[in-house]
């Protein structure tokens, strides 16, 4: 009793003496563009938080483990707007924050991370899913948070496979992210046996994505658009610009279900995903945000929840030393997908289960049973070690 | 059938008389949002009781007269009458309710909820809330020391055991684990602390007065991903020599050796196995089986799986009449 009652002294002691000292200062930039892409459903429509909502959600995340550890972590955002030096918007933010969370498309991230190159700042690309980013263009101080095209193709070909769908009706838009998807689904048609019966491209002929009469125009012209196609199980379809894909389900000549950029989608979250624990981040999201939460606040809270998990492991501020425990075996995150997230050390990719989602529910997750791998099953998605382009360094 | 009813609450009439051999266990189905009702003598099913949503935690009072089980998504816990099997009453826990551990005395409850990154203290003979105390992101495992001085909490996404004093509710230790901690047991004699990492995939053994993980057990299974091998349920016999750990989708409960801390046998039982609990008399060890929606039955002596139940829908957590 006196023993214990002494350890307990001691430990209060401990304790508060802990709590006197200034804690450690863990600082994160987010450098996203200004605005927001427009979506054909209006309830895709993404927030002016997108991304960045999930990141602040996990800084509260690390900064209640922080409480026990003596860490605090900040996040700091900037905005490029359109003719702004993406260069030089980055090293300005990493003049405060050893990290930066980075939702840029391919390009201006490149520009970014060459900006910072040697100066010691960890990038988490949370919003380009460019296979070339992890491959011949990979920068050894980028981790990648965001799948790739060729892990969401690989995701749901597994999936349209497992189901007997095997003849796929492809249809690409006109712009090059959308041709990117649409090489990355051929890309995992040969890869898992399933057969392209028909490639057709829908042209973007601009034109606003809402108008008053719009339905009514869409029922008859996307029927026509899917006619004489040859026998085909399932209409793939490969628009990320966000121009037609959305008009199709229901609206084929033949009946038959969507999926790609529509439909049934691969996605690396969902509002929807209330497995392994998920509805307690789900809640937590809703209470903070008042909206639910998307693919990109996820990985945007996984790079956050990465950064303080490696800075709870290491005790550390350094940017160096969290950079060396995630490249190292120990690491690994948990991050509601039932099962540890790790990377993918030739790249830094993270590994991680997709879900395939219709919008309103999961209807399976990615790597489907019976697709194996020597490593990690999670490695039966996306672009492998032995066909990596990727030279860290 | 009619017999077997007539003799089976006959036994119950004359439990104190006769020597204890048939025990009553109860399981929570979190999709089935039901309770089945066990009986350890014809290893059946004899009741099944409605209950609210998703329950999980469960647990008997110390006398024996009252079950409990957290229903998270209506954020309480409610209270069932071992006699009526039917329930009776609801307790104060705060939101969102997953798994909960009681005192020796049975007189306080402690009630991790995962929405708002704290334990709920509640008085047990009044039902009444005593206060909360703040933990890390999503609490869930519970645990209480042999003594009743220390409680153990685990939070999901902090990775961390928190030890807290008993009497001044203060958080005086956390130490790190594995990804997403969910359930902690102490040793009978209060010597070590498992906590399993359902996602690390690892058991950590900690010292509860160094507050240090002094050894960690990994588990493999040959032909299985080491990512399928997701520890949970943490049981040990009474004296300590035998713990069994419960790996979730990896569909077995591996054998532990108490003192060396080496894996001796991996059990297989069925689906996504959850928790555990033995019968009064330690001869036999019940397995929740989350997927495969049953319970498997262990005898802990030969260490053999002799026997399946089917229950409802989802089986989480296991209750076992003291």
């Amino acid at each position: 009793m006196i023993r214990w009652l002494i350890g307990a002294i001691g430990l209060t002691a401990v304790a508060s003496h802990a709590f006197a000292a200034d804690p450690i200062e863990i600082h994160i930039g987010y450098l996203r563009l200004a605005g927001a892409k427009s979506t054909l459903s209006l309830v895709e429509q993404p927030a002016e938080s997108d991304g960045v909502a999930g990141a602040q959600l996990a800084i509260d995340d690390n900064n209640t483990t922080g409480k026990f550890l003596n860490q605090h972590f900040t996040l700091e955002e900037l905005r490029l707007k359109a003719g702004d030096d993406a260069a030089k918007a980055a090293t300005t933010l990493a003049e405060r924050n050893g990290f930066i969370i980075a939702d840029l498309p391919a390009d201006v991230l490149l520009k970014a991370a060459d900006a910072l190159r040697d100066r010691g700042t960890v990038i988490f690309n949370v919003g380009a899913t460019d296979d070339r980013l992890r491959e011949e263009d990979c920068r050894a101080d980028v981790i990648h948070v965001a799948p790739t095209r060729s892990m969401l193709a690989d995701a749901l070909g597994q999936y349209l496979v497992w189901k007997q769908w095997k003849r796929w009706l492809l249809v690409t838009g006109s712009h090059d992210n959308d041709r990117l998807f649409a090489a990355a689904l051929k890309r995992t048609a040969t890869r898992f046996g399933a057969k392209i019966v028909d490639e057709r491209t829908f042209e973007d002929t601009g034109g606003a994505r809402r108008t008053d009469s719009g339905v009514a125009l869409i029922q008859r012209q996307i029927p026509v658009f899917t006619q004489q196609a040859p026998a085909y199980d399932v209409l793939v379809a490969a628009d990320e610009s966000e121009v037609f894909a959305n008009y199709l389900p229901y609206r084929t000549w033949d009946p038959r279900p969507v999926a790609g950029s529509a439909g049934l989608e691969p996605k690396s979250w969902d509002a929807s995903q209330d497995q392994w624990g998920a509805t307690q981040l789900q809640n937590r999201f809703l209470k903070l945000n008042a909206r639910h939460m998307t693919a990109l606040d996820m990985q945007a809270w996984t790079a956050a929840r990465m950064i303080g998990e490696a800075a709870s492991r290491t005790s550390s501020d350094d940017p160096k030393a969290i950079f060396g425990f995630l490249r190292g075996p120990d690491f690994s995150v948990a991050a509601f997908k039932g099962t540890r997230l790790t990377l993918r050390d030739w790249n830094l990719q993270l590994r991680q289960p997709i879900l395939l989602v219709d919008g309103r529910m999961v209807v399976s997750v990615s790597p489907q049973e019976g697709f194996l791998h020597q490593a990690s099953e999670l490695d039966t998605l996306g672009v492998d070690r032995p066909e990596t382009k990727c030279k860290l360094h | 059938m009619w017999r077997r009813y007539l003799l089976s609450g006959l036994a119950l009439g004359l439990l104190s008389a006769v020597p204890a051999r048939a025990y009553v266990a109860y399981v929570s189905n979190e999709k089935g949002n039901t309770v089945s009702v066990i009986d350890t003598d014809s290893w059946t099913v004899t009741n099944t009781i409605k209950v609210g949503q998703r329950p999980r935690g469960i647990e008997y009072t110390r006398d024996g007269k009252f079950v409990m089980v957290a229903v998270g998504d209506d954020d309480t816990i409610q209270v069932i009458d071992t006699k009526t099997q039917q329930v009776t009453d609801t307790l104060p826990s705060g939101p969102d309710p997953e798994l909960f551990t009681q005192d020796t005395t049975g007189k306080v409850l402690y009630v991790a909820n995962e929405n708002d990154n704290t334990v709920t203290v509640i008085d047990l003979e009044k039902r009444a809330r005593l206060g909360d105390i703040q933990v890390g992101v999503e609490p869930e495992g519970m645990a209480i020391s042999p003594d009743d001085r220390v409680l153990i909490n685990t939070s999901e996404t902090t990775n961390m055991a928190h030890f807290i004093d008993t009497s001044s509710r203060q958080v005086v230790a956390s130490v790190l684990v594995d990804s997403r901690p969910r359930f902690a047991a102490f040793k009978p004699d209060g010597s070590e602390l498992w906590v399993s990492s359902e996602i690390g995939g690892t058991v950590s053994i900690i010292d509860p007065q160094k507050h240090a993980v002094t050894g960690k057990i990994e588990f493999a299974i040959p032909g299985l991903r080491k990512e399928a091998i997701q520890p949970v349920g943490i049981n040990m016999t009474r004296d300590g020599k035998t713990v069994f750990v419960a790996l979730g989708p990896a569909n077995r409960i591996a054998v532990v050796d108490g003192a060396s801390h080496a894996v001796t046998k991996y059990l297989l039982v069925g689906q996504r196995v959850w928790h555990m609990a033995f019968t009064p008399d330690g001869k036999y060890l019940l397995s929740t089986n989350g997927l495969s929606n049953d319970v498997s039955v262990i005898d802990v002596a030969a260490q053999k799986v002799i026997k399946t139940i089917q229950v409802g829908e989802l089986p989480w957590g296991i209750a076992m009449q003291p």
